[in-house]
């Protein structure tokens, strides 16, 4: 070692440089990861348009896709999520899918299936492709465009792609067991009988094929039906799951599901966010299409710079003499939970604030934005829907310290838990314990959702309602308008002196918009 | 069922005097790969297909060579020459070497 001395030295110095080459935490490597992602989309997209089309038609796609806003919301910098980078193994996937499908080479079928592993390893709507896939295939076969380059094509990508999807863990047994891999599964079996059928039929005269062929028809027909019952039955092919049904029927998860159904993904896209998205090409389609892709472009980047490149944590909005006013609260309140509460303070809110809590108070929540525990997310939900004591026996029992809701009553923020109040509700009444919780009891006798004098004296009495309007009532929102006076619902509230029993206030924010209150201790005996 | 067996007879007797000697081999090789998979389903039925991972990568296994081989016997038959323009039976089976790397890579690390 001693011998070394002299070069000792050198190697730290070289290594102390290496070191500040690639100073990159990994918050800088997931807020640059999307926009370079975005960019291999709109390569791979060229690539694929050129592969249907011409290379003309691929430019004017990349063109398109590099502008489209819900992509782009998903692809800003520092939107790190699964669908940035899914959205381009998905091209990818199809990209060398229709390669394969020209050659009819065993290397790009290899390939595929590689493309098709980097998809589900990304994300879990990997599903639709290993079912769209299939479904070509299917359709080639119906039209009668089914040849030995598809055979290839499609054996090698299920075989190899098969095996490798079940190396992630999130997917496992899944592509034998569950009926959403089933149209692969089929589709494969039936290439082989396709294929072995044309060969057969090629070496025979065509009496002799027809004799042979209703003989195998029997026989494996028997067969098929033997073996799918005593596997259904025996419980080896797992019952259809809520996702897939809600792709055969949309209303599904809404009947049966309402997590599934409450996810804004999942819900029908309103015309208004059509035209969000689309704005005049909605109405005006076959008009000066020239005109309107200009008009379209600029649009895109207005929507990208106005909503999509800006915070959704911190709110701005404009105030009467035209300033901006900011709407900091929720990190506010955050950084008030951080503060001043215990490090294993257990805080209940409702799921869409899951992830930003745990990120940014650091601090333990009931429920989050994983939303595969859907009984627990359903208690939380009862206690919210519930009157304070049915809520306080509920809140001991999951061992809450702090409740945090969101208010937009006071600025006339929309997206509170007031306006979500009736998914919670729904998701609340879906499990068995929360029998008793029934939609209809929230409304008004005309059947409305409000919160004025009218509403029923369920919700006026329900957890959620009074920590969402505790003191609001003595609150001036709006010039000429009584006190207690929600802007976002337009009403004067209808419960306005009331008292907290089980809660205390514990903070609220500068707007109004975070309001956190703690859970009392039980009463000591004999109080 | 005597006309089924006239016919698989006729069958035979075609595909011993028109198939190259090439495809021939080709053949035998998926007969082999057929029995493996054939052995470990009876197994899996008799025995159970307990450390069903181990199960699933043998059998995957047994298919995929299967599939593979029909993959490699399609390009290589004279007869499909037209729908496989430039592909020549070296670059067919260059291409079933690489998707075996691939897929045995895969169920090594499945076994367990």
């Amino acid at each position: 070692m001693l011998g070394f001395g002299k070069k000792g030295p050198t190697q730290t110095q070289n290594a102390e440089k290496q070191e500040t080459l690639l100073t990159l935490s990994i918050l800088t490597l997931a807020a640059i990861l999307s926009p370079l992602f975005s960019s291999f989309t709109t390569i791979i997209t060229y690539l694929l348009t050129k592969e249907v089309k011409n290379a003309g038609a691929g430019l004017v796609a990349a063109a398109f896709v590099s502008i489209v806003p819900g992509y782009i919301s998903r692809s800003v910098a520092g939107s790190y999520d699964n669908e940035g980078i899914a959205i381009f193994c998905m091209l990818l996937t199809y990209y060398t899918w229709i390669k394969a499908v020209k050659t009819g080479t065993i290397l790009w079928g290899t390939l595929t299936a590689l493309a098709y592993f980097y998809m589900v390893s990304s994300w879990g709507g990997y599903v639709f492709l290993i079912n769209l896939i299939p479904l070509h295939v299917l359709t080639l076969m119906a039209t009668g465009r089914f040849s030995h380059r598809i055979y290839i094509a499609y054996s090698t990508l299920y075989c190899v792609g098969t095996i490798l999807s079940m190396q992630i863990s999130f997917v496992g047994f899944q592509p034998v067991q569950s009926s959403e891999h089933m149209l692969a599964l089929g589709v494969f079996g039936l290439c082989q009988i396709v294929a072995f059928v044309d060969y057969i039929r090629s070496k025979l005269s065509k009496n002799d094929f027809e004799t042979l062929y209703t003989f195998l028809i029997y026989t494996v027909g028997i067969l098929a039906i033997t073996v799918g019952g005593v596997l259904t039955l025996s419980g080896k092919i797992s019952p259809w799951t809520g996702r897939f049904y809600s792709l055969l029927d949309p209303s599904y998860a809404k009947n049966h599901i309402p997590i599934i159904a409450s996810v804004s993904e999942h819900q029908p896209t309103s015309w208004s966010s059509f035209y969000f998205d689309l704005q005049i090409l909605v109405f005006l389609f076959p008009a000066v299409v020239t005109l309107l892709l200009i008009s379209y472009t600029f649009h895109c980047t207005w929507v990208t710079s106005e909503a999509y490149s800006s915070p959704s944590i911190v709110l701005s909005a404009r105030s009467h003499d035209g300033g901006r006013i900011i709407f900091d609260d929720f990190r506010e309140a955050y950084y008030w939970l951080k503060m001043n509460t215990p490090e294993d303070a257990r805080i209940m809110s409702w799921w869409d604030y899951g992830y930003q809590i745990t990120a940014m108070a650091n601090r333990t929540i009931l429920v989050d934005n994983n939303t595969w525990n859907n009984t627990h997310i359903s208690r939380v939900g009862q206690a919210m829907a519930s009157s304070e004591e049915k809520a306080y026996e509920i809140m001991k029992e999951l061992d809450v310290d702090y409740v945090l809701v969101i208010f937009g009553g006071l600025t006339g923020y929309s997206s509170d838990d007031i306006n979500k109040f009736l998914w919670m509700v729904r998701i609340g009444g879906s499990t068995d314990r929360g029998a008793h919780i029934k939609e209809w009891d929230y409304y008004s006798s005309n059947g409305e959702f409000r919160v004025d004098k009218e509403g029923s004296q369920t919700l006026l009495n329900c957890l959620m309602y009074k920590m969402c309007y505790y003191r609001f009532g003595q609150v001036y929102t709006e010039g000429g308008k009584p006190p207690g006076y929600d802007r976002v619902r337009a009403a004067e509230i209808g419960n306005k002196d009331f008292e907290l029993d089980v809660l205390e206030e514990a903070y609220t924010t500068e707007h109004w918009l975070v309001r956190i209150y703690k859970v009392k201790d039980l009463p000591n005996r004999g109080v | 069922m005597a006309q089924i067996g006239t016919v698989i007879s006729k069958f035979y007797n075609e595909y011993q005097i028109k198939t190259s000697k090439k495809l021939k081999v080709i053949d035998a090789y998926l007969f082999y790969i057929l029995l493996t998979g054939i052995v470990q389903f009876v197994y899996c039925i008799l025995v159970g297909t307990f450390p069903f991972n181990s199960f699933l990568s043998g059998f995957i296994s047994s298919v995929s060579c299967f599939v593979l081989g029909v993959c490699l016997r399609l390009q290589v038959n004279p007869e499909n020459k037209s729908q496989f323009y430039g592909i020549s039976p070296e670059r067919g089976f260059a291409d079933f070497i690489f998707a075996h790397v691939v897929l045995h890579l895969v169920v090594m690390n499945f076994i367990g």
